[in-house]
Parts: structure tokens; C-alpha cells; sequence
């Protein structure tokens, strides 16, 4: 009986798995595809069957009643991925101590958030949800697909993507410990002391484990070290099972972290914004460590005063994977065209600009197998635009998300909202004005230290 | 305490930094040859253009060049006007989250007389950042309180305030409205209804003031027994009330935007500019009715509403346009000005015509400032504000190759530039 009910459970389990993620099958017809890393194809089709790439070429037939859209004189390329957003989440700081590895943004998906649907519109299939940069060391973050009008928050995660963290250095959390809590760290000397702290007792940590292990083989009634989710995923870290997405600014500080992961063997290491990454480019590209930036962000704050906006071109001339990314649900919706102003900044290839924003965060969050690029056998995460997505006039007609079609710009009524949530009640006018000194990365953070610059002034 | 002198000190250094510039602009006779010509106005030619004193003096396929001109082989390039942001807080902001860099908002509800110009930092970093693409001229605008300040139009070439003054100065209104500014905004919706019932009301008190400032000062002019004090807030509006200056009325929520029109009408202001107008699309037909032009922006911006369509934003400007509205289009930036034929690009893949796009960024502006003698189309007789680009501005990947302001040719040079030439190759690079 027990038996039976194990296998009942398992049947069940391995079905509602299979159940979470909706595929679908499409033959899109005619059009110019952008593989992104295997060249251009015109006048060529595309087939997907349950979810994947199937086949792509001239003149490819589907089985009878695959839903077929005519790409006649639209372009076709990978669907956008976002490295750095804060989508699709009820909170992004768990603003309380200066290392919250504890935490993890996971916990807090929300199918209801509008910003999917509305990143969905800018052809943006998947993105990076992360914790904010308020403390030294954040949460975990979680990679979403934007499976918008599923209610089920298990449903958003990228199943397989690896684990990922999100670090800060520099100003926010400065400001919101230094500053706002009067605790270390309130320089940049500070913050690399907690990473190299952190590091420490997660060896400690791990080395107690090791030795509790051994010690168990001997004698059964040796005494468990205390857990502590802490020193867990900061010695995750250390064994190289979870990517450092950190928050930077300055070229000063984002040595340092390059020296804390030398000294401690760290490889998997992501810098976010990077706005002086341009700096340090050659030290970038020998580390092999990657940058997430912003196309033309700056002054915003001091430490972004000496940016450029031929930053990506720099990196990326100079061998760093490098994205572009939006920290922000408005500029999630037209990611292609922060990835063509690298074209008027710095030159960039049609290939090079639309790597930024598919195949490079691809890699950036360890999921390039999967996605970022159109290959036969890849996810069928996809968008169709009416002219070159590197132009300014060109318009997202269609996102498709694992084969479903998941915007479609001829069918797009006024009213998207899933439903109305008791956080999300707002339907009245709300005048947008992008607020780069109240940068998202924050939110949340000054909730009671609310009187610390721009913040004061509202 | 510590903190400020060590931003002080480091501002220090970020200033002496710019001052070490170079390249200079200089002024002198052109001749740009072989040119694509696209006049704004009057069509496209191809030929030739001609910058002497500062204007355009002759353009065309049939064209003298004047001897000892500077000839420009423009072969395979086109010329356009340069091109005009209706409303930013360039040179006025800084570094926006440091608020001693933040000169936009003074304190105070009524402070009309707030000279913008006079605050604009012609050397800020963002200026030469903002002209290398192509944006010649900006309204620069105060913000803030109900009546914030004079707003200014800038061309950016120049080192005083009487260089850059473009021709165009106006009044700024911030028209009572109950939007929320950000998500930050916590008010409730009660709140938000008493305040703008307040500021209406404030409002309307300022402008009965102000009848009897322009009631007084008329009497005195013609008596002199009658004695006026300073009082510069009123003589400012009375400017407005003579019809004298324009008053620039921001507004966005479509139920303040027909409130805006309709105390306009009532109070018969001669002279009327409607900014913000992020909902103009739902009240489009009655604006286009009172006869009001529009600056409108960010136009890459989120919808106003979450039950709005992804797309509103971008519409707007195409939907204003269609229903007979004269629209300019804004960045309502500091920073990123630079964006402004982004923002016009975006208006036209979303409804507009990309004729009316460009033209919402040049001689649409130049004609709601009444600048259009000098301003915003390539004409013979126009101030030389004038780049020469690749191809069409308002494409991300296009090149400026040229850039004249006022007639001054002006090194394609910024600090965004000189990084990166100084770190593409570093040096030294990995090892010393």
C-alpha cells in the first residue's frame, strides 16, 4: 500500500512538473530570421514544435492545424532577454542587515504584475528578477519567463536556470547602512570587508560540516553544527553553484570584487550597471568575468557622473560578454533600441548590438543553451517585429514564449491586467517620470530611513 | 558634513576637468557641398548650403561659393536643422540625486519671476554631452511650485546668458492636477483631491492679484501721485496678462487638461502653451478646438494608467497630431536630452507621420517660441543651427558628422567622447 501511494505521489509530482509550463506548436512563415549567432536567413521559415525549434529553411510544412503566423517582410530574432529587472516580484529589498544571502526573491514571484505583459509588448520573453542593491549582499535572485496570464507563480520560474546573487557596492549600500543604520559598511572599504567576511564563515561553515560528516562515521551521536541558511548559499557560492550578479559602479570597486573571487576561486561572476566598466575592460576580460550595462544612463547620481555611453562598445570591443540591461519596467519594453544606440555609441554590428540583448544575457545568466539565440533544438522564446528591431521604427508584433504566443500586437486590448490584487488596486492616472536617483535597486529600502536625498524631497 | 566636502572637493576636480578642453568652436564662412538637404519646410535639395555671419545665406543646386569659404564635401550626407527639445532641465540639474547640483526648483509656490537662464550652467558636462547629437537648442524650464519660474530657450554654443538666449522666454504654470509623481507617491486619494483644491484655488487667488497688480500699475502709469512697491512675483504674471509672455501651462491628467483649456479660456490668456499632456489622446478633439499648441513628452514613457494599452505614451503625440493639435515634442530631461529624436522616432513607429516627428522637434518648436524667422527649418536667412548626418536623424545608428550652433562650427567633443577614446585601447592596457 505504502508502495502504491509512493508511485501515486511520484505519477503526481512528475505530472504537475510537466503541467506548470505551457508549450505550444507554430510555423512562422516568410520572414527574416536573425539567428543571432548563425547568420541571417531571408525569406525563411520557422517550426516549433511543443515549445522548441524544430526546424528552420525555405519552404517547411507543419502538420495539419499548427497555428501559422506570415512573417512576410517582418524579422524574426530571439527573444529579448533582460539581466538586470525587477519585474514580476511584490519586493525587491529585504533592506534589514548588510548580507541577506539568506533571502531569495523566489519566494515573491507575482503572475500579476502589468510589467510582464508590457515587457512582453517590447519583445522581452524572459529576465533576470532580482533582489535589490541596498545591502552588500542581497538575496538569491530568480530567473523568470514571461509567461504572462498564468496565475500560478511556480509557472514564471525559468525551470533549470542556475541559481544566481545579487551583490552591491558603492553608494546604496553606503547609504542605507553607513548612513541610514550607522553599521558597517559606510565606505567602499567597508564593503569589500563584508564579502571577505562572509566568504570566511562560509568556510568555517563548510569545514564544520566536513568535519561533522567524518566524525558522524564513527561515532553516531556526534553533535550537527547549526544551520544557517547564511553560510549556505554564500558557500553555494564558493563551490561555484550560484552566479554573483553585482551591483557597480565605479572601476575601484569593481576590482575589488575581481581581487575578493580571485582570492577565493570564484569564476562565475556577473557585474551589473558596471557604468565604469570601460575602465577596467582589459582586467574584465582576463578574469573572464562579465558586465551588464546600461546603453546611456548617467549623472543620475556621483558615482555615475563619469560614465560614457560608448561603455558596451569598450566592453565588448575589448572581449567582455556584455548586455544590455533595464532596471526598470519602462525600459524593459524597448530593450532593442537601448541595444541600437550602441550603434550611434561606439559602432556596434547588427550582430554585435543584438547579441547585448539575447545571446550575452544568455550567457551572463547561464542559460545560453537553452535560449538568447534561434538554433534548432533551443527554447521557442521568440520575437517578430514589422522592420529591423535595431531601427526606430520598427514595432514588436508578436512574442512568443516556449511556441505560445504571448503578445500580439493586433490583438492587444486596452485592459491586460490579470486581475485586480490588493497591492496592484491603483487604476487611477499615475504620471510616469523616470526617477534614475530613486533607482529601482532601491525600492523598498528607505522605508524607515526615509530621509536620505531625493527621497527627503517628495 | 564630511560627506559635502568631499563631494565639494571631488567637484572641484570634475570642473577643472571640463575647463581643460581644447577644441573650440569657431565661426567663419561654409560652404557644405554635394548635400542631401533637407530643408523641414521647403522640401528636400540637393546642392549646396551656404553659412556666413552666423546664417544660412544661400542654399540650393545652383549655388555661388563665396571665396575664402570653408568648403565641407557633404558627399553622400545630409543636412538638417538642428533640432529643439521644448522642455528639459538641461544645465540647470547636475547630477540630480545631490541636491546643491539641483537649481530647477527654488522654494515657493509663486516664484514666476525665477530666471531659468540664469542658473543654466553653459559648461555643465551635459551640455556638450546633449549638442554632438544633433540638439542645438533647448527650452530649459524651472520646476516646482505652482508658479516655478521663467522658462528660457538656449541655443547651446556660448559662455554667457546673452550668447545662448535663443528668443523665447515664458511663464511657467503648473496647473493643479491630482496625479501621483511615482511610486513613492503614497498620498490617498483624498489627500490628492484637497490639494488640488487648494492650489486651484491658490491659483485663482494669484491671478485676481495679479488683475489688480496689472489695474494698479496701468492707474500709475498714467498718474504719478500713485505709487507702486517691487513687487516682482505679480509684475511677472501681469507680463502674462498684458499678453506679453507666454504662459506655459503643465498638465497631464486629461480631466486638468480640460480644466487647464477651460481657465485659460475663462481668463482670457492671449498667449497659451500646453506641456506635459500625457493624456492629451483621451481629450485630443478638444484641445485641437481651442486652438492651443502642445509640447509634449518623454514620449518613451510608461501609459499613465494601468488599464491603459503598453502603447499610449508612444501614441500620444500621433493622436494629438491627427485630431489637428500643433505638436512639439520634450524629453523633460537633464541628462539624456540627448534621447530627443528617440523620442520623436518613437512617435512616429507609433502613429505618426515621421514628416510631423521631425518636424515636432524643429520648426514646430521654433514656432510655438515665435522663432521661426530664425529657427527650425533650413531657410536662407536662418541662424546656421544646422547638422550634417549620415542619414536620418532620428535613426539610432545614424552619424553626426557635422554640428554648427548659431553659426559657429562646434567640435564634435564631449566627456563621453574623450572616454572613450582614452580607454577603447587603454594604456597602459592589462600589464605595465
Amino acid at each position: 500500500m505504502f508502495k502504491i501511494l509512493n508511485i501515486f505521489n511520484l505519477l503526481f509530482l512528475v505530472s504537475f512538473a510537466q503541467a506548470q509550463v505551457t508549450k505550444g506548436s507554430l510555423l512562422i512563415k516568410n520572414g527574416t530570421i536573425l539567428t543571432v549567432t548563425k547568420g541571417n536567413m531571408e525569406n525563411a521559415d520557422l517550426l516549433v514544435e511543443n515549445g522548441k525549434i524544430t526546424k528552420m529553411g525555405k519552404g517547411l510544412v507543419a502538420p495539419a492545424g499548427t497555428q501559422t503566423i506570415d512573417a512576410t517582410g517582418k524579422f524574426i530574432m530571439p527573444g529579448i532577454i533582460d539581466a538586470h529587472s525587477h519585474i514580476g516580484i511584490d519586493v525587491v529589498n529585504e533592506a534589514s542587515r548588510p548580507s541577506t544571502a539568506d533571502v531569495w526573491v523566489g519566494d515573491a514571484l507575482d503572475p500579476l504584475d502589468l510589467s510582464v505583459y508590457r515587457a512582453l509588448a517590447g519583445g522581452v520573453t524572459a529576465s533576470h528578477a532580482m533582489h535589490g542593491s541596498a545591502n552588500a549582499v542581497g538575496g538569491e535572485c530568480e530567473t523568470i519567463k514571461h509567461r504572462y496570464g498564468t496565475l500560478n507563480p511556480e509557472e514564471m520560474r525559468m525551470e533549470g536556470a542556475p541559481r544566481t546573487i545579487k551583490f552591491a557596492l558603492g553608494e546604496n549600500p553606503m547609504r542605507v547602512h553607513g548612513e541610514g543604520n550607522r553599521i558597517v559598511p559606510a565606505t567602499r572599504m567597508g564593503v569589500e570587508q563584508i564579502f571577505r567576511k562572509g566568504f570566511e564563515e562560509a568556510k568555517a561553515y563548510m569545514a564544520a560540516w566536513d568535519l561533522y560528516e567524518k566524525e558522524k562515521v564513527k561515532n553516531p551521536a556526534a553533535l550537527k553544527p547549526v544551520y544557517n541558511k547564511r553560510h549556505e548559499t554564500m558557500a553555494e557560492i564558493l563551490k561555484g553553484n550560484i552566479i554573483i550578479h553585482c551591483h557597480s559602479y565605479r572601476s575601484d570597486e569593481i576590482l575589488m570584487l575581481l581581487n575578493v573571487c580571485k582570492d577565493y576561486q570564484i569564476k562565475r561572476l556577473v557585474f551589473q550597471h558596471t557604468n565604469e566598466g570601460f575602465k577596467v575592460a582589459p582586467e574584465l576580460a582576463a578574469y573572464g568575468a562579465m558586465a551588464s550595462v546600461f546603453a546611456d544612463w548617467w549623472a543620475y547620481k556621483f558615482e555615475v557622473y563619469y560614465s560614457t555611453a560608448y561603455n558596451a562598445a569598450i566592453l565588448t570591443k575589448n572581449g567582455v560578454v556584455t548586455s544590455i540591461n533595464s532596471d526598470s519596467e519602462e525600459y524593459i519594453r524597448h530593450l532593442y533600441h537601448e541595444a541600437a544606440k550602441t550603434q550611434r555609441y561606439g559602432s556596434l554590428s547588427d550582430e554585435e548590438a543584438l547579441a547585448l540583448i539575447t545571446i550575452n544575457p544568455a550567457k551572463q545568466l547561464g542559460i545560453d543553451q537553452r535560449v538568447g539565440s534561434l538554433e534548432i533544438g533551443k527554447d521557442a522564446d521568440i520575437a517578430i517585429f514589422d522592420g529591423h528591431p535595431l531601427s526606430i521604427y520598427a514595432v514588436p508584433q508578436y512574442t512568443i514564449v516556449d511556441g505560445v504566443i504571448r503578445f500580439n500586437r493586433s490583438k492587444d486590448a486596452a485592459d491586460q491586467r490579470l486581475q485586480a490584487s490588493a497591492t496592484r488596486a491603483e487604476t487611477g492616472f499615475f504620471l510616469h517620470k523616470e526617477q534614475h536617483n530613486h533607482d529601482r535597486c532601491l525600492e523598498g529600502a528607505f522605508e524607515n530611513t526615509a530621509t536620505f536625498f531625493g527621497l527627503e524631497r517628495e | 558634513m564630511k560627506i559635502n566636502v568631499v563631494f565639494t572637493l571631488v567637484f572641484t576636480l570634475a570642473l577643472s576637468h571640463s575647463f581643460g578642453q581644447v577644441k573650440k568652436s569657431t565661426k567663419g564662412t561654409f560652404a557644405l557641398t554635394n548635400a542631401t538637404i533637407e530643408t523641414v519646410t521647403k522640401g528636400t535639395v540637393s546642392g549646396t548650403l551656404i553659412i556666413s555671419e552666423g546664417k544660412i545665406s544661400a542654399l540650393g543646386s545652383n549655388v555661388t561659393i563665396p571665396s575664402g569659404a570653408n568648403i565641407i564635401d557633404c558627399k553622400g550626407m545630409f543636412i538638417y536643422p538642428g533640432m529643439i527639445d521644448g522642455g528639459t532641465q538641461l544645465g540647470i540639474v547636475e547630477v540630480s540625486s545631490i541636491s546643491l547640483t539641483d537649481d530647477s526648483d527654488e522654494l515657493g509656490e509663486l516664484t514666476p519671476h525665477m530666471e531659468a537662464i540664469t542658473a543654466f550652467n553653459t559648461s555643465a558636462t551635459a551640455v556638450s554631452v546633449t549638442r554632438v547629437d544633433g540638439i542645438t537648442t533647448t527650452l530649459v524650464v524651472p520646476q516646482g511650485g505652482l508658479f516655478p519660474g521663467t522658462a528660457s530657450l538656449v541655443n547651446l554654443v556660448g559662455y554667457t546668458p546673452d550668447q545662448i538666449y535663443a528668443g523665447f522666454k515664458g511663464v511657467v504654470l503648473n496647473f493643479p492636477g491630482a496625479g501621483r509623481r511615482g511610486f513613492w507617491d503614497r498620498r490617498t486619494d483624498e489627500e490628492l483631491k484637497k490639494e488640488e483644491e487648494k492650489a486651484l484655488k491658490q491659483l485663482n487667488d494669484v491671478w485676481t492679484e495679479a488683475l489688480y497688480y496689472v489695474q494698479v500699475t496701468d492707474a500709475a502709469a498714467k498718474d504719478p501721485s500713485i505709487k507702486v512697491a517691487s513687487n516682482p512675483e505679480m509684475a511677472r504674471i501681469a507680463e502674462v496678462i498684458r499678453g506679453k509672455m507666454t504662459l506655459l501651462i503643465e498638465t497631464n491628467k486629461a480631466s486638468d487638461i480640460e480644466a487647464a483649456i477651460k481657465w485659460a479660456q475663462d481668463k482670457k490668456v492671449a498667449k497659451v502653451v500646453l506641456t506635459g499632456v500625457a493624456e492629451g489622446w483621451r481629450v485630443a478633439d478638444k484641445i485641437a478646438k481651442s486652438g492651443f499648441p502642445v509640447i509634449t513628452g518623454p514620449i518613451i514613457a510608461l501609459p499613465t494608467r494601468e488599464s491603459d494599452n503598453y502603447d499610449k505614451a508612444y501614441a500620444n503625440p500621433g493622436i494629438m497630431s491627427k485630431a489637428g493639435v500643433k505638436v512639439a515634442i520634450r524629453t523633460n530631461d537633464q541628462e539624456n536630452v540627448r534621447n530627443l529624436p528617440f523620442h520623436a522616432g518613437f512617435a512616429a513607429a507609433y502613429g505618426m507621420s515621421k514628416e510631423d516627428a521631425l518636424k515636432s522637434v524643429t520648426i514646430v518648436p521654433a514656432e510655438i517660441f515665435g522663432v521661426a524667422d530664425k529657427l527650425g527649418s533650413l531657410e536662407v536667412g536662418k541662424l546656421a543651427n544646422i547638422m550634417v548626418t549620415t542619414g536620418d536623424p532620428l535613426e539610432p545608428k545614424t552619424q553626426i558628422k557635422y554640428l554648427f550652433i548659431d553659426g559657429w562650427i562646434v567640435p564634435l567633443d564631449s566627456r563621453h567622447i574623450q572616454l572613450y577614446e582614452e580607454f577603447l585601447n587603454r594604456s597602459p592596457g592589462l600589464k605595465k
